[in-house]
């Protein structure tokens, strides 16, 4: 089959590979119709990422048609098509009863301190991604859930991951009627999150990023304010300027360890990989939260360690939340959504590209190509 | 493009699912004490584990009920990494060597590559066929420092190297 294969930072190729296989009972085999590029890939592409081994498949966001089952899977049958979790869990774990499928401990033998995610590197478990042809989904009666007759395949690829992910930023930050919320990041998820937060009842959305096609693409898809960082002298004044110099009631880390905006953090960080990924948008946004606020993270960081102002957390009294999405715990109430017309996802994709180019695609995001948010990668398989 | 006001109302969805009682929000909402979970012990069906070198980290005490079997470790990289993973996640011992194999296994892949009579396309794998299309004026000018700053150190050192044999063969030739 055809399969995107890492080799090496910034290096990426298709090619033929084995064919998946059913390797536990709850295992199934997925053939894949559609399959994203995200940008917590771009911590993989560029290297930043402990055990990342060249021959690895990538790919967290994808759905598919299922064409075979193991011999405990009694969830979902051949020939039904699913939209796959990025997280994989088990469901029975101690984590995942409490809602936190973003959490099992059943999935990861490499790390304990991420379950794991499809295509993600060994310290997420080393499985295969399904930016392929086919993909093997383990837990097969937990993750895939089946997609609405109804509904579009694109609005489904981004309920794997961007969507939930979103939803769950501006759910952790607490969002309470009238709140200002500032989101760092106008990629595809704080986008999402900017839209989400007016679920929420927010009064005022503002995303910060430096790039102004991202700006103006949110202001239109989210209905928010948006300010390039780079038309500002320090992002934190300007925040605390429009918020009658309390700061925003909620802030929300939608960048992660791929943060530009601070030399330092960006040298330490990214180039000399002395850091986890540079937090530029975690310091700006314990900066820039008023006292007694709410941080709420989904930017990926690494698993080491971060420069931030620990201290302003303890001296203006914030709560910090973070994880990474609960996929399975989300999935019926954004579904609901989508149906409902509230949030329209198919609306962040830019570019489709046959799996084939799967280099170009991964450098246009990168370098944020041709006014790119989101690819959407077509294996040749699709349309069978 | 102007930032406008906007009444949240008129926002399609909006304090939908407001929720005065969203403090704390998962994962507390539901959170339980490992003592008062009288399942805690439970598993999954175990995969067999015998079906790929798998490495575990030693803060767990059993490979998990699942797990993946792509690309084990081999090679010097697979040393590297079995040598990481004797120490825990709280160390840099862990993750420094596992960034070192990730780098040492890029040099294995192309060897791999050449091996099987595949030379690999790096102009392709890196996307830049799409910089060219995209943005040809700042690729071209990045390629170019890039040459030049090859070309630069390549000179110094080589530079470096004539002089101490320069430096030799005056010393040789005053005795």
């Amino acid at each position: 089959m055809l399969a995107m294969e890492y080799r090496g930072p910034k290096r990426v190729r298709a090619i033929q590979k084995p064919m998946p296989e059913i390797k536990h009972p709850q295992d199934a085999i997925v053939r894949v119709l559609r399959t994203c590029i995200c940008g917590s890939d771009l911590h993989l592409y560029n290297g930043n990422v402990p055990d990342t081994r060249v021959g690895s498949t990538f790919g967290h966001e994808f759905i598919g048609e299922v064409v075979e089952v193991g011999s405990e899977v009694t969830k979902v049958k051949t020939g039904d098509r699913v939209i796959v979790p990025f997280n994989i869990a088990c469901g029975e774990c101690h984590f995942c009863r409490q809602g936190m499928f973003g959490n099992c401990h059943e999935s990861n033998t490499e790390a304990t301190a991420v379950g794991a995610i499809f295509g993600y590197s060994h310290t997420a478990g080393g499985f295969d991604g399904g930016q392929a042809e086919y993909a093997r989904v383990p837990y097969a009666n937990v993750g895939p859930t089946i997609i609405p007759a109804d509904m579009d395949l694109d609005d489904a690829v981004l309920l794997t991951d961007v969507v939930p992910t979103g939803y769950q930023a501006a759910e952790m930050a607490g969002i309470q009627t009238g709140d200002t919320v500032v989101v760092f990041g106008a990629g595809p998820i704080g986008i999402m999150a900017a839209r989400c937060a007016w679920l929420f009842g927010a009064g005022r959305v503002i995303i910060i990023d430096q790039e102004d096609y991202r700006l103006e693409f949110a202001r239109n898809y989210s209905y928010c304010e948006a300010y390039n960082f780079r038309e500002m002298n320090d992002p934190v004044v300007f925040i605390k300027k429009i918020t009658d110099w309390m700061g925003a009631d909620c802030v929300i880390d939608a960048v992660g360890a791929e943060a530009a905006g601070n030399t330092m953090q960006t040298v330490t960080g990214r180039k000399l990989l002395l850091q986890a990924g540079s937090a530029t948008a975690l310091h700006w946004a314990i900066n820039s939260v008023k006292k007694g606020g709410v941080v709420s993270i989904v930017g990926v960081y690494g698993p080491t360690d971060n420069l931030i102002p620990i201290g302003n957390v303890l001296n203006k009294g914030l709560t910090i939340r973070a994880n990474q999405a609960s996929v399975k715990r989300l999935l019926p109430r954004l579904i609901d959504h989508v149906q409902n017309g509230i949030i329209n996802p198919k609306g962040l994709i830019t570019h489709r590209l046959p799996l084939e180019e799967v280099a170009d695609g991964y450098r246009m995001f990168s370098a944020k190509l041709d006014n790119n948010i989101k690819t959407v990668l077509l294996p040749p398989t699709a349309n069978q | 493009m102007e930032n406008k006001t906007i009444d949240p109302k008129q926002i399609k969805g909006w304090g939908i699912d407001a929720d005065p009682k969203n403090d704390p929000t998962y994962p507390m909402r539901d959170r339980m004490n490992v003592g008062e979970d009288p399942d805690n012990k439970h598993r999954p069906t175990q995969q067999p584990t015998h079906q790929v070198e798998k490495l575990r980290s030693i803060e767990r005490p059993n490979i998990s009920a699942v797990y993946g079997t792509t690309v084990p470790p081999q090679g010097l990289s697979g040393m590297i990494r079995r040598l990481a993973f004797k120490y825990s996640e709280n160390r840099y011992r862990h993750w420094l060597p596992l960034i070192v194999a990730d780098r040492v296994s890029v040099v294995e892949g192309i060897l791999d590559d050449l091996v099987h009579g595949h030379v690999p396309n790096i102009y392709a794998e890196k996307g830049y066929p799409v910089e060219w299309k995209h943005n040809r004026t700042a690729f071209i000018a990045k390629m170019a420092t890039i040459g030049l700053v090859t070309a630069g150190v390549i000179a110094i050192l080589s530079s470096g190297k004539s002089e101490k044999k320069s430096k030799k063969k005056d010393y040789l030739s005053r005795y």
